[in-house]
């Protein structure tokens, strides 16, 4: 029977990975994740899972995607300065379509930043970070339960198309304890990576080329298959053809772009007669939530959108529910990266605000409330 | 309703563990609650702060806006946090002196003595402090923040927190008496 239990957020990504089925993890501890790898040291032992302290960020998610290769559901948890370190290898889990799941407690940034404070600096990172298009997923919980909730569905997903997910936390979030109650372990639905049926003329990365997933063979039961960074053909051997690198590039894409729709996840609050429409993410989200319902009770009509899959991002539904606002406020706690997605999406059909905070504190509602204030003027 | 409770004072004083235990006694009453924190990147000393709030209803935004409580353990924490206080009521302990600039209603108490002195462990201030916020502000009962504090303390010492902990409620009785 679930009952309600006081949970922080790190500790409910963890939870939820478990639940997924992680096995392995590797990863190098950084302030405010920490409790991540703490706490996978302490569960992944008693059930036949393994726990790596690596050397640094890049030896963590080369292991894990080294361990995804054998067929095991692998993670790692990092903040910034480590996420920045890991971002070679990033490209390389989306070149090669090895799943991973990728937790990111943002803190201050640039640089080693203000290690234990907030911040929102990573959306463009989690999303450009690497070189090249490639194809990724980010989804941002809202507190500490979506932490649970959105680090299965960063499994699922990693499984589903075989491409690493980053779960877009901060330290508010990961800090925080709340009130939580779980699903019993067995009704939460868990999905795993299609494989081959027989190593018998097994080709790694025949699929549809648009945005087909290749059945996924796992290292060490009889298959034989080449993994590279290189672009490949089929067989997974190294290619330099043309037609090949575009077909491949565009496949890779396709995954992704094609299911925005089923990826897409987000919330909103008071949209059906907005006319100041607030969107944001994460722990802002919450100030802002505040500063809505305020707005509100004083007769304004406000309304909130809160993204929980900011990458794809969701561009449909920001330009339906943008279209009768006179104004679209983004708040976020950096100098205005997801803004960049919203005055794109939203183009000249309302002024979009922004609202950056990097002092290393949250929000307070008033600071967004003033704002949503001055824009119904 | 929504009640703002800020615990400050410095790293290594147990702030974090009460702000806790307090949070886990209100959803032990089947109240909301949240509990946030902010410090430094010291492993000990620097400020440090712990904030709870707890609601019947759903809570938005985790921190304290205009806390209803505020706890202070250290000097530094009292004149920076006290000044910042508004309808709520300073909780600070007797061996820090007034400040000029702050207005608010205080009560002052013997936290840190009465855990050195009377319990005979400084280590246990804390959970006097919270004994004394609990006491104070009738969040929680009596009975319910004892077995969260059982819930949270380390093996061994559960006796050791419980009379910390009544200790604390005692000083709070003392001072409603008195108010």
């Amino acid at each position: 029977m679930p009952s309600a239990k006081l949970m922080q957020g790190n500790e409910a990504c963890t939870i939820g990975a478990l639940v997924a089925g992680l096995e392995f993890f590797a990863g190098y501890p950084i302030t405010p994740s920490t409790e991540i790898a703490e706490l996978c040291s302490e569960e992944l032992p008693k059930v036949g899972g393994k726990f790596v302290q690596m050397e640094d960020e890049i030896g963590s998610i080369a292991a894990i995607i080294g361990a995804s290769l054998t067929g095991k559901k692998a993670m790692t948890a990092t903040s910034g300065p480590g996420f920045s370190l890991m971002q070679e290898s990033l490209g390389y889990a989306s070149e090669t379509e090895v799943p991973v799941v990728i937790i990111n407690v943002q803190r201050m940034g640039p640089s080693t930043g203000m290690p234990t404070s907030p911040a929102q600096g990573d959306v463009m990172q989690a999303r450009w970070g690497t070189h090249g298009d490639h194809p990724v997923i980010v989804l941002a919980p809202g507190n500490v339960k979506e932490c649970f909730d959105l680090t299965v569905r960063a499994f699922n997903l990693a499984e589903r198309y075989r491409v690493p997910v980053v779960v877009l936390t901060d330290e508010v979030i990961g800090h925080m304890r709340e009130k939580v109650v779980l699903p019993d372990w067995k009704d939460v639905e868990v999905e795993d990576r299609a494989r081959p049926a027989a190593p018998g003329g097994y080709r790694p990365y025949e699929a549809d080329p648009d945005g087909g997933v290749p059945l996924m063979a796992p290292f060490g039961e009889g298959y034989r298959w080449h993994v590279t960074g290189l672009f490949h053909d089929e067989t997974g051997f190294p290619s330099g053809k043309a037609e090949v690198a575009d077909r491949l590039l565009r496949r890779l894409d396709r995954k992704v772009s094609k299911n925005e729709p089923v990826i897409r996840d987000y919330v909103t609050e008071s949209t059906e007669d907005c006319e100041i429409l607030v969107v944001s993410f994460g722990s802002s989200a919450m100030s802002a939530l505040s500063a809505v319902r305020r707005a509100r009770r004083e007769g304004v009509k406000a309304g909130m959108l809160r993204l929980k899959t900011i990458w794809p991002f969701p561009e449909e539904v920001v330009r339906e529910l943008s279209k009768s606002a006179k104004a679209v406020l983004v708040p976020e706690m950096n100098l205005g990266q997801l803004a960049y997605e919203v005055e794109r999406t939203v183009g000249c059909h309302a002024p979009v605000v922004r609202i950056g905070k990097v002092n290393g504190d949250l929000f307070r509602p008033d600071e967004i409330h003033d704002k949503i204030m001055e824009a119904a003027k | 309703m929504r009640t703002e409770f800020r615990l400050s004072g410095s790293g290594g004083q147990g702030l974090l563990l009460a702000g806790i235990v307090l949070a886990e006694a209100a959803i032990l009453e089947d109240k909301n609650a949240v509990q946030t924190q902010s410090y430094g990147p010291e492993a000990r000393g620097g400020a440090s702060k712990a904030e709870v709030v707890i609601s019947e209803e759903d809570i938005d935004y985790p921190k304290a806006m205009d806390p209803d409580f505020l706890l202070a353990l250290t000097g530094e924490a009292y004149r920076t946090y006290g000044k910042v206080m508004k309808k709520g009521l300073i909780i600070v302990d007797d061996s820090v002196p007034p400040s000029d600039e702050i207005s608010a209603r205080t009560a002052r108490v013997p936290i840190l003595r009465t855990a050195a002195k009377d319990i005979g462990k400084s280590v246990v201030a804390n959970i006097v402090a919270l004994g004394v916020l609990a006491g104070i502000s009738g969040i929680v009962a009596p009975a319910t923040l004892e077995a969260a504090v059982k819930n949270r303390v380390p093996k061994g010492t559960e006796e050791l927190n419980i009379a910390a902990l009544k200790k604390g409620f005692e000083l709070a009785d003392a001072f409603k008496a008195k108010a």
